[in-house]
């Protein structure tokens, strides 16, 4: 009882992004899937990859309201970085067929498709970042990642004043939409 | 509506940020153009779009500090040596309570010794600087210089030390000269006029508590003056007087100009005054003069912390110094020094030209 609200506990500061709990869950699990990774014709830096795409899979299903992990965060991780793995192994045409490691899995399919689906997402809004250029990008980012005010944008970026910044900004957002639309509707 | 108008509307609509009056209105508006409903929805879309792309983004990067770190506690292993960083971690790890113990013992005696040296020395140390040249700067100046004072032959004697420097300034026509004290930390002395002649000169009296001291020209080469151009004040200046300064930060004479700003010097010291101008080491000893070509002071520290802050001694105590000098040696019994100042009405550049012929780089040296 005690390890599951324990577990529970770990979960909601991974929703938050808290450096705490992602070291206490990165602590507890990174081992195993290392091990299992580098027993798999895996290197120290798939490892690492694998564990890191488990672990936003996890902070993905772990912001939704509704959720409720029906198994222990162990056996999803590794679940995730085992299935990560086969299928990354299938695209090298690596795949040997008799992956060791046996352990208690849980069926994550769904989870995953969910999950590349997003990453896909998360690929397009990068690379429209990326092809918008400067200073629409840094201005963007500015405003939607590091939320400054349009007033400390203005000065920032040496816009005469906060109406310039933002009207600046909105002709940036346009072009951004633009980029990624184009690139989503043909993904749809 | 001009796209970025209706962009920064459905924008501020979908952050709530709208009085009712307008949201009713851009609700109308969106009823009855299909085309302004289909932006609202996709750009809300989009916003979501961004907000997990920021998301992703953070978390991301979360979890690359957590692995960085991880590797570099020695947490996790990725192969190869462990380096040498990793081991210090991990020794530091296993020995941090004994060595923040030890620390912390340290730190305590550390901070008892510095109170109690605190609390015995005076106060001066630090706050005040006294403002004679460093030994580095002059041997800096003697290297940069140093093919120009072969050639004059200086007459500092070979094999000696140049331990302090500054200014100092006549008080006699006849050859004595008043500085610092502080300026004068070794046995003997040559001083440079502002034309770059050297006398060779003795200290003959010294007073480390007014910080004062008297020099004479002990030298052939030495014409006395007829007269000297500024009187030695012997009442006090008034605050806001304009005062000027020349001195000898570093080989050729420099003019500085200032005010007087307090009657009372470092600490309610009533034995000098506190005066706003930039000083630097080495201007130590010289004359601060006001309008009137009058000495009012002998410029001798700064404070350390604060800018253009500095002091001087008041001319009144050169008076009673030399009056206490001629006590103990009668070989000053001639000294008389000038209390009118012939400069009164004349101009700044004049009077400069006059009182710099009196004013003297002065560099002490010690027999090794």
């Amino acid at each position: 009882m005690k390890a599951e609200q324990n577990e529970q506990a770990l979960l909601k500061g991974l929703a938050n992004n808290d450096s705490k709990a992602i070291e206490t869950i990165y602590k507890d699990n990174f081992n195993m899937v290392q091990a299992f990774v580098l027993n798999n014709n895996g290197s120290y830096d798939d490892a690492r990859d694998i564990f890191q795409e488990a672990m936003i899979a996890l902070y993905e299903k772990a912001q939704s309201e509704s959720f409720v992990l029906t198994c222990q965060i162990k056996t999803y991780v590794y679940s995730i970085c085992r299935r990560l793995w086969l299928k990354k192994l299938q695209q090298m045409g690596r795949f040997s067929n008799q992956i060791d490691n046996l352990d208690e899995t849980v069926p994550v399919e769904e989870d995953l498709e969910i999950h590349e689906k997003r990453n896909a997402e998360f690929a397009i809004m990068d690379r429209a970042m990326k092809s918008l250029g400067e200073p629409c990008k840094s201005l963007l980012e500015g405003y939607y990642v590091k939320k400054m005010g349009m007033q400390e944008l203005a000065e920032e970026f040496g816009y005469t004043n906060a109406d310039n910044a933002k009207n600046q900004k909105y002709k940036c957002l346009m072009r951004l939409k633009k980029l990624f639309f184009s690139q989503y509707n043909i993904g749809e | 509506m001009d796209d970025i108008q209706l962009l920064a509307a459905i924008e501020s609509y979908l952050a709530g940020e709208m009085n009712p009056q307008e949201q009713a209105f851009f609700e109308a508006l969106r009823k009855k153009t299909p085309e302004i409903d289909q932006m609202v929805v996709e750009h809300n879309m989009f916003l979501h779009q961004m907000d997990s792309y920021v998301a992703y983004q953070n978390i991301k990067h979360t979890l690359h500090h957590v692995h960085q770190d991880l590797v570099e506690t020695g947490d996790l292993y990725e192969g190869g040596e462990v380096s040498t960083k990793v081991q210090v971690v991990q020794l530091w790890n296993r020995y941090k309570r004994v060595t923040a113990i030890a620390a912390s013992v340290g730190g305590v005696i550390a901070l008892v010794i510095s109170g109690l040296v605190a609390f015995f020395s005076p106060v001066s140390g630090n706050q005040l600087q006294q403002l004679s040249k460093d030994i580095e700067i002059i041997k800096r100046n003697q290297q940069v210089q140093g093919s120009l004072i072969n050639e004059v032959k200086t007459k500092i004697p070979t094999g000696v030390k140049i331990v302090s420097g500054g200014s100092g300034f006549l008080i006699d026509a006849k050859g004595f000269i008043i500085t610092n004290a502080h300026v004068l930390k070794g046995t003997s002395a040559i001083v440079v006029d502002s034309k770059g002649r050297e006398f060779n000169a003795s200290i003959v009296h010294i007073d480390n508590q007014k910080d004062l001291a008297i020099l004479k020209i002990n030298d052939t080469d030495f014409k006395p003056f007829k007269s000297l151009p500024y009187g030695i004040g012997k009442r006090n200046a008034d605050l806001g007087d304009e005062i000027f300064t020349l001195g000898y930060p570093r080989n050729d004479i420099v003019y500085g100009v200032g005010y007087l700003s307090s009657k009372t010097g470092f600490n309610g010291d009533s034995l000098s005054y506190q005066i706003q101008i930039s000083a630097n080491p080495g201007n130590s000893g010289g004359p601060v003069l006001n309008n009137n070509g009058e000495v009012i002071g002998v410029l001798s520290t700064r404070q350390a912390q604060a800018d253009g802050v500095a002091f001087a001694v008041k001319s009144k105590n050169i008076h009673d110094f030399v009056e206490e000098a001629k006590k103990s040696d009668t070989a000053l019994d001639n000294i008389k020094i000038p209390v009118r100042a012939n400069m009164k009405g004349i101009e700044r550049k004049q009077q400069i030209s006059r009182v710099a012929d009196c004013v003297f780089n002065v560099k002490a040296f010690s027999q090794k």
